[in-house]
């Protein structure tokens, strides 16, 4: 018993250390773990990173296409697209991260309830989750802007409310299946607790799947992000965000095409990167389905 | 006898990225009228045979020898597109597990008028006659109806006659059953039996059975080729090689067969060890780590086959011609 | 049969009812007037007591959520504020307008996507399986209104082949089928992918059933096969899967109705937000969330009638 527990970290750590082979083993994964790393950095050293100052307004360069100063050129009042792009990166991701973040926590307490709180329970919040999907996103969103007005907050609980049923799914079906595991019996007969007993075998269990997740949800919520901000309901000027050039650019878009082509490459880029980082951890956590399938 | 229908020389088979050829320098025939029964434990070669005489073998595999069909070898002489002629029409089969040999979401009627395929030049109702007689020829009963139903709704007995009479509709030259009975019960088993020993009178080919029960190869075969990891140990008629035995490995397989048991006993005879794995192939006789009576020449040299008469032989130090 | 397609009704309504019941506990949870916040501070204080008369809000909080129900599922969506129009019908003349660009959108996207999956399917593991693979993974996240400004940028601002807004003359067909080209491509982008990817995955598991190989060793052609044989039961996860998306397919519709100034549910919502119309925009959540529920009615009706094991089940 004693040999086994010794042993078990270190089996552990060699698994981890060969799906990180093969997450950059592949050449898909590979390119998108950096590019994601890119926009990481991006974000976190923005000052540093960005050319000018986001909210420079140089009226003589206005609407300027790419040029050796602005590589990507200027928007209407002469700030430089690139700056932008790496501030929006900033709020991108942080809209992302607490969005994504929000979600799994809703997620996971209804999962938790639903998994070990009985039947009755179980079908009231399967019901409930299933409803939520219905609800149209775009269309749920703006009537819920329309009563709290468009702020981040407004953002997260939108974005929580609405990618909560994924992370609900696989939490339930995890504990599900561990509610029935001859190992949880017998501890439960020796007079463990549910909840630990839960919480020591089931989040190891949990982290390959709800990473996979919040990395396939990621490139979802900027869309939203992007496409509210895009609509003037999700970030307000005069933070920086993808969605509110996009709709700037959209706005000039017969003068200077060239403001929305470059207000849509992070969100292009960015999503590819994402859903590619996905996809190649669940291969990676899962090496007989990426040879099956 | 006439030319064989089917003729293997020196057969090996090696599936893509195998670490060892799945079965090694079989030869055997079958004539007209014939019925060969294959008879081997799991994991010696019978099914990768059935594969290789319907040219159905895995891409990529590696056949060497020559595996002929009246006369034109399947593998040196046959593009894809001549085997696949050749099935559903001049070779057919019976697959091993009726539960899932049939397609699920359509009507059994319409499955048996699609392997028919190379008889749609005749007119639409005289292939359901077709298929109404042959549905009567393996005694189902209600053979219109059984005709509108699902697999879903039928039985394992009624699906595995279905497919019997898939195979009796192509007409073929050869006919190939891979273990028709295995995934049936007992009573089932025997009544399947009896529909192929009818099946086999109005065929006017060769038949091959593949089985691992000794019983069944007596009840329907004229010759039997015993196979055992991939190799073939013995062959000859049936009366011959169970009635007189040469290769130990025959022996044993007799001894196991509990129709062959006389004294009453509590226990069942079985073979000890198991077969052993592709990659870890003994370096004399296959057999000789489970073969009660080896001797040191087995370990150190794999035996040739000795012919003990026509079309009769046996891979074994120990035989004496 | 019968009793699968009712349970699956049943079901959908329950769905319908406690999505409506999460629409109205969040719309009241709000503090303060809901009136005044929903209706804005333009409304007339007579517009914000007929709303509050119309919402029930003057009675207990049991009794509003039973008639907030009521009045949704009869239709009833209340009253367009600033036309005093009712609801329903400014909702459901936009509606057809946004299915059918929706439709299109999936059905050119399926036009396109099933034969990728398929050769991808058919030829596991190549380089061209890598391809459909890497070309189907990067669509698949595309946001569609993104897709919808790149297009009008490329197709109409600089190449002017197709216009760059509304939807067409009235009564015109080629006029507006030109309309619809880009908005339509600009959805079906991600689909493409998404379908090829779930065709992909699905014809590789039926492929490996036990039945393929009995047509195989009947001489019937591998395509015939895949096409004939394979596909129809491939197709029904796909066909589950697809129901599920019809949410994705909405919202994305909704904002490239946005892009290209197009009549539709999307412009309607668009508007009811700027002029902060909530009545329009509860109507507008309300159909769209039964035309998933009946989307994915039809999806498991469509399967059962693919599949006849599973309605046997029940």
């Amino acid at each position: 018993m004693t040999d086994q527990t010794a042993a078990a970290p270190r089996a552990v750590k060699a698994e981890r250390h060969a799906t990180l082979r093969r997450l950059l083993g592949t050449p898909t994964g590979a390119v998108a773990s950096l590019v994601v790393a890119a926009f990481v950095i991006a974000a976190l050293a923005a000052p540093l990173v960005a050319p000018y100052d986001p909210n420079a307004i140089d009226p003589i360069n206005r609407m300027q296409g790419p040029s050796a100063a602005h590589w990507l050129g200027t928007d209407q009042l002469g700030r430089d697209l690139l700056s932008r792009i790496v501030f929006g990166t900033r709020t991108a991701l942080y809209i992302a991260l607490t969005g994504t973040g929000a979600a799994l926590g809703v997620g996971m307490a209804m999962g938790m309830i639903a998994g070990l709180g009985g039947k009755i329970l179980d079908s009231a919040l399967v019901l409930l989750n299933d409803s939520i999907k219905s609800l149209p996103l775009v269309l749920f969103a703006l009537a819920l802007v329309t009563i709290y007005g468009a702020s981040v907050p407004a953002l997260i609980v939108i974005i929580a409310i609405s990618m909560a049923p994924g992370y609900f799914r696989v939490v339930r079906n995890q504990v599900l299946v561990l509610n029935n595991a001859d190992f949880i019996v017998a501890a439960q007969s020796m007079g463990a607790s549910r909840l630990r007993l839960a919480a020591t075998h089931m989040l190891p269990n949990l982290i390959g799947p709800i990473l996979v997740l919040i990395a396939m949800d990621i490139p979802a919520v900027i869309g939203i992000e992007s496409g509210l901000s895009f609509l003037g309901q999700g970030i307000q000027p005069p933070q920086s965000s993808w969605g509110n050039m996009l709709s700037e650019g959209y706005t000039y878009v017969r003068q200077a095409p060239h403001i929305a082509i470059a207000a849509g490459l992070p969100i292009v880029l960015s999503t590819i990167a994402f859903t590619f980082l996905g996809e190649t951890l669940r291969d990676a956590l899962d090496p007989r389905r990426a040879v099956r399938t | 006898m006439s030319a064989p229908v089917l003729a293997l020389d020196n057969v090996s088979i090696r599936y893509p990225s195998a670490p060892a050829a799945a079965v090694r320098n079989v030869s055997f025939e079958v004539g007209t009228g014939e019925t060969l029964g294959i008879v081997g434990e799991s994991g010696s070669g019978k099914s990768t045979l059935a594969a290789a005489m319907m040219g159905l073998l895995p891409r990529g595999s590696c056949v060497t020898g020559s595996l002929r069909f009246e006369g034109r070898d399947l593998f040196g002489q046959m593009t894809e597109r001549d085997l696949r002629q050749l099935r559903g029409r001049d070779i057919a089969t019976i697959a091993q597990d009726p539960f899932t040999a049939l397609n699920p979401v359509m009507k059994i009627g319409r499955q048996l008028d699609i392997f028919q395929h190379w008889y749609h030049d005749r007119p639409r109702a005289e292939r359901k006659a077709r298929i109404l007689e042959m549905l009567e020829q393996v005694r189902l009963s209600d053979p219109d109806v059984r005709m509108q139903q699902y697999p879903h709704q039928l039985s394992g007995g009624i699906l595995q006659r279905v497919s019997i009479a898939a195979a009796l509709l192509a007409e073929p030259k050869l006919l190939i059953a891979d273990e028709p009975t295995t995934a049936l019960d007992a009573t089932t088993e025997a009544q399947i039996l009896g529909i192929m020993a009818e099946a086999k009178e109005t065929l006017r080919g060769a038949t091959v059975f593949i089985t691992h029960d000794m019983s069944v190869v007596e009840r329907l075969c004229d010759r039997i080729a015993v196979l055992y990891a991939g190799e073939l140990v013995e062959t000859g008629t049936v009366a011959e090689v169970l009635g007189n035995p040469q290769h130990p490995y025959t022996k044993a397989l007799l001894e196991c067969d509990p129709a062959r048991i006389e004294e009453p006993t509590s226990e069942l005879p079985t073979i000890g060890g198991t077969v052993p794995a592709l990659d870890d192939r003994p370096a004399g006789c296959i057999f000789e780590p489970r073969c009660p009576s080896a001797v040191a020449r087995c370990r150190a040299e794999a035996p040739l086959r000795h012919d003990l008469g026509p079309r009769r032989s046996a891979a074994c130090h120990l035989v004496t011609p | 049969m019968t009793t699968y397609l009712l349970r699956r009704f049943a079901l959908g309504l329950c769905v319908l009812i406690v999505s409506m019941l999460l629409l109205f506990v969040l719309i009241y949870a709000v503090p303060g007037d809901p009136a005044a916040i929903a209706l804005g501070p333009r409304a007339s204080e007579a517009q914000k007591a007929f709303f509050r008369e119309q919402m029930g809000l003057d009675q207990p909080l049991a009794m509003q959520a039973a008639s907030f129900l009521w009045n949704l599922l009869h239709g009833d969506f209340g009253t367009d504020i600033l036309s005093q129009r009712p609801v329903a019908d400014l909702v459901f003349a936009a509606l057809p307008r946004t299915v059918t660009l929706a439709v299109v959108g999936v059905i050119w996207a399926a036009a396109i996507g099933t034969p990728l999956g398929i050769w991808a399917a058919l030829r596991p593991n190549t380089f061209i399986d890598w391809l459909i693979g890497v070309i189907s993974t990067s669509v698949v996240a595309l946001p569609a209104f993104l897709m919808a400004i790149y297009a009008l940028i490329l197709f109409a601002v600089m190449l002017n082949w197709f216009p760059a807004i509304g939807a067409g003359e009235p009564g015109d067909l080629l006029d507006q089928l030109h309309h619809l080209a880009l908005p339509a491509f600009a959805i079906g982008v991600a689909w493409v992918g998404y379908i090829a990817r779930l065709v992909r995955v699905s014809m590789l598991e039926t492929l490996a059933q036990p039945h393929v190989r009995t047509y195989r060793s009947f001489g019937v052609s591998d395509l015939r096969i895949a096409l004939r044989y394979v596909l129809p039961i491939a197709v029904v996860p796909v066909i589950s899967v697809l129901g599920v998306g019809i949410g994705n397919l909405l919202s994305g519709a909704v904002l490239v109705e946005v892009v290209f100034s197009r009549p539709g549910l999307g412009s309607l919502a668009y508007d009811a937000v700027l002029s902060r119309n909530f009545p329009v925009l509860l109507g507008a959540v309300v159909v769209t969330t039964g035309l998933y529920v009946l989307a994915n009615f039809l999806a498991d009706a469509l399967i059962a009638y693919l599949d006849p094991r599973l309605a046997e089940k029940g």
